[in-house]
């Protein structure tokens, strides 16, 4: 680890890691920060992975603006990275008088913005669309441009793509103080002093006291918790697009959706959470989620759920993304407040920062050769026979499936260990094979994943951690 | 690479090193076994206690040692199988797509399938226990493999949800290998497991056994800490003000088994969905011709020495298919779980021979005790049997002769007496 970069970004959720992929096309020395030990371990982990049509935020914000710009870059994105990436189009269904009248001004927006591909259907039309929707529903606002990604991977992909092109992530490093000023901040953190002419302030729900720290928290964060029901993969396809209700004052309301990886995803609610680091699921909001997902398509059941979970929203009390340079601190940037529509917005807040940044720093220069993302990449299971066939005699560890459920096979869970930027836990694992997120929850792959992550780290067996430094899975051997 | 075979059997489990080894000896010398793990044996290899074997063998075997003596028999009579190897489809037209390091990908074309799976546990998504993330929470299947297989402790200290028999061997398996088990919840007002593993593993180790009580929700950041647990209500919902924290830093669930069938599914076979298996006739075969089921992928068992017999079963139905000697019923007869019975295996009755003794396996959907059995055809009683005892943990059958059926549909019932 060096201790002087030009660029220093704080946080490595989506936002903060395509940031890093964008300037990493510069020839500017970067590093990316993380307090956990990996990416995508906050927010960007935990969301619908939905990318929004756009005509949610009110026009000429912020919110606006940059989701109707990311949403346009998305398919390209994913592409370059070898992400999963659908077009599969929302529908925002009415149930009565007051919910027309809600999703005809989500039309008025959409078309102010200029939004493509917005229809107000009817009800009759909705359920030929999505048969599955509730015969209560009357109307529906139709986005063609919605889509579905899996945020994660997004993530994860972004901060291989930046670490490849030579940006240094440094992870479960806490940022604990920032002095100095642009062209020499000295950023205190658990593990030394950095020192950077930039800093770039991404950390998510803790972007307000990183502000603080460098002498500018004009904002705000408070952390609004949503729970979701992911169910097996026997029941995705249920709904082909993103089916949401009507937005309330409390968010876009619970949704019904098949995620990019076939399952079935229904939440979230929204409650103000207890800490930044409340993400604790309860009883009586997953009976919420389950009972209102209800209202829209009756044919969801309890007993295919495989997982529940919470994520934070970082929702600003400026109303609105807070983006750009901090006038009291020049040299310090935010990226802050990105609430929803934060996932469809991340690469064109990256875009636009990266512009920032180069006028910052007088025109940045493009390095003479860099990486935009490793490309499509199959993984086992979406191979066809051939391609199975062909990729066990070329590797033989593609013949030995790991993950039962996912279909995940050790050449893949090498891989996500060695690659740039790799995993060093099961969690790891998990984000970036799919290895353990099937209906049997891990059941069966967690010790094999656990033998090949101490195999490959060169570590013993009782340092294979779930997650973060502490979240052990074993407390030693039966016998010494 | 595509290989023709007589008969694939899909798993080494019990099921089907049972069916393997009665297959071969029936005469069908390519049968040729699929595991998908690097030994032979399922889960067998981790149950490192004994209570094996007393049906078939008359003695008491550990786990390994009931498969052992079926696996000697494998290699003595030169059973073809393979390890490592995955199946990833299997078709209506029983094409099995499957893959391995070794051979990399093939389809074998068979003219009869076993289905031995096994099946999996219900993991801690599926109760919708509410609360944190951390680690230290395990099936205890999984726990029991870190222990006995790995030599691994996964904790210190214990809580275990759910009264099955893997829970409460695996309580005094960490109590024998020095972890602290704090109790043993069981939601329901009466165990999961078998008699005599409560007395075996809990009382001989003064485990509590906390019937009606649950946990509702975990504890810890990075790992387990504790977890809250309440009794709960007739219609098993936690009663307000019984909470109790319990420290501890494992959590291991035994709430439940799920056959694994979803190769089955993808062949177009139709499932029970009680049971989670599919819907079988009295020769187990499913609704797919020439592919049959046994062992705990077609329901759960409670004793590896019924799966061997179900599994030997199978295996003479597929041989007498594969030999040309099956033969079309003359009628199909649907036989329905009534009040007190759960499930029965088989569903389906197809009718032969009058003087066929069609053994039908069930389980009361409740703790009835001096109750009666009933089976009536037509309105009329066919058959009636008397138990001291019912309760669900305990699979229990009985007999009914072919010609005693007059309908096609036949109901059996349980009642207190």
């Amino acid at each position: 680890m060096k201790k002087q970069y030009d660029i220093a970004i704080i946080g490595a959720g989506v936002v903060g890691a395509l940031i890093a992929r964008r300037l990493s096309f510069y020839d500017v020395s970067i590093c990316l920060l993380e307090r956990h030990i990996d990416a995508a371990m906050g927010a960007s982990g935990a969301n619908s992975g939905i990318v929004h049509a756009g005509y949610d935020a009110e026009p000429g914000s912020l919110k606006a603006r940059f989701n109707i710009l990311g949403t346009g870059m998305m398919p390209g994105l994913c592409r370059q990275m070898g992400v999963p990436y659908k077009n599969t189009g929302s529908l925002v269904v009415a149930f009565d008088e007051d919910d027309e009248a809600r999703i005809d001004d989500l039309y008025k927006n959409g078309i102010a913005e200029n939004i493509e591909g917005l229809e107000i259907i009817s009800g009759e039309k909705a359920r030929e669309m999505e048969p599955a929707l509730n015969p209560g529903i009357t109307k529906a606002l139709f986005a063609s441009t919605a889509g579905v990604v899996s945020p994660y991977k997004l993530n994860i992909a972004a901060v291989e793509n930046a670490v490849a092109n030579g940006v240094d992530f440094i992870r479960e490093t806490n940022v604990e103080g920032i002095n100095g000023a642009r062209g020499g901040f000295i950023i205190q953190t658990s593990r030394g002093n950095i020192n950077a002419g930039t800093i770039i302030n991404c950390a998510g729900i803790y972007a307000d006291d990183i502000a603080a720290m460098a002498g500018d928290g004009f904002f705000h964060l408070t952390p609004r918790k949503g729970e979701y029901l992911l169910m097996d993969r026997s029941e995705g396809g249920l709904v082909e697009r993103v089916i949401f209700q009507p937005p309330s004052d409390k968010g876009k309301g619970v949704l019904v959706m098949t995620t990019v990886d076939g399952n079935l995803l229904i939440g979230p609610d929204a409650n103000v959470a207890d800490s930044k680091e409340d993400i604790e699921t309860h009883a009586d909001s997953l009976d919420y989620v389950y009972r209102t997902a209800l209202r829209s398509c009756g044919g969801l059941k309890l007993g295919k759920v495989i997982t529940s979970f919470a994520g934070l929203r970082a929702t600003p009390d400026t109303g609105d993304f807070i983006i750009g340079e901090s006038i009291k601190v020049p040299g310090f940037f935010n990226a802050a407040g990105i609430e929803s529509p934060g996932l469809s917005s991340a690469p064109a807040i990256a875009e636009h920062m990266a512009g920032l940044i180069s006028e910052s720093l007088g025109g940045l220069v493009e390095k003479k050769e860099y990486s935009k993302g490793k490309g499509n990449h199959d993984f086992f299971r979406d191979m066809t026979l051939e391609e199975k066939e062909k990729a066990i005699r070329e590797n033989p560890d593609y013949g030995q499936v790991v993950c039962r459920c996912e279909n995940v096979t050790k050449a893949e869970i090498i891989e996500s260990i060695k690659g740039p930027a790799g995993a060093r836990t099961v969690d790891g694992v998990k984000r970036r094979t799919r290895a353990g997120m099937g209906r049997c929850q891990g059941g069966f792959c967690l010790p094999a994943v656990i033998d090949i992550l101490a195999g490959e780290l060169g570590i013993s067996k009782e340092d294979v951690m779930k997650g973060d430094p502490g979240s052990y899975i074993f407390a030693g051997r039966t016998r010494e | 690479m595509i290989e023709n075979r007589s008969l694939v059997i899909i798993g080494s489990g019990p099921a089907g090193l049972a069916a393997a080894v009665r297959a071969r000896k029936s005469g069908i010398d390519d049968v040729l076994l699929l595991e998908r793990e690097d030994q032979l044996g399922g889960i067998l290899k981790q149950c490192i206690h004994t209570g094996f074997g007393v049906k078939i063998f008359k003695e008491e075997l550990t786990g390994p040692e009931f498969a052992s003596r079926y696996i000697r028999k494998v290699k003595e009579l030169g059973i073809d199988y393979r390890l490592d190897t995955m199946v990833i489809s299997m078709d209506e037209g029983k094409n099995i797509t499957a893959v391995n390091p070794r051979d990399g990908l093939v389809v074998y074309k068979a003219e009869c399938v076993i289905l031995a799976m096994g099946c999996r546990e219900r993991a801690r998504g599926a109760l919708r226990i509410p609360g944190t993330n951390p680690s230290g929470i395990f099936t205890a299947g999984t726990a029991q493999k870190f222990v006995n297989i790995e030599g691994m402790k996964p904790g210190k200290t214990a809580l275990i949800l759910g009264s099955g028999d893997i829970g409460l061997i695996m309580a005094r398996r960490l109590a024998l290998e020095g972890m602290k088990v704090k109790a043993v919840c069981e939601i329901m007002p009466y165990p999961g497991g078998l008699e005599r593993n409560i007395i075996q593993c809990l009382e001989d180790f003064d485990i509590p056994l906390r019937l009606s009580h649950t946990v509702v929700r975990i504890h810890g950041g990075h790992r387990l800490e504790g977890v809250t647990i309440a009794r709960v209500d007739e219609l098993l919902k936690p009663v307000p003000g019984t909470e109790e924290y319990v420290k501890c830093d494992m959590l291991l669930l035994s709430v439940g088994l799920i056959p694994e069938n979803e190769l089955s599914r993808e062949a177009g076979i139709i499932i029970d969905p009680v049971t989670g298996g599919a819907i079988v006739n009295q020769n187990l075969e499913t609704s797919v011709e020439g592919i049959f089921a046994c062992g705990n992928v077609l329901h759960v068992h409670d004793l590896v020495d019924y799966v061997a017999i179900e599994a030997e079963r199978a295996a003479k139905s597929a041989v007498e298919k594969i030999k040309g000697k099956g033969k079309d019923p003359k009628k199909r007869i649907q036989i329905t779980a009534g009040n007190g019975i759960r499930y029965t295996v088989p569903q389906i009755i197809d009718y032969y021979d009058e003087n066929e003794k069609i053994k039908i396996y069930f389980r009361s959907s409740d703790k009835l005790d001096e109750s009666r059995v009933t089976v009536t055809c037509k309105g009329k009683n066919i058959y009636t049997k008397k138990y001291k005892r019912l309760i669900p943990a305990e699979m229990e059958y009985i007999k009914i002769t072919a010609s005693d059926i007059k309908g096609r549909k036949v109901i059996i019932e349980a009642e207190k007496r």
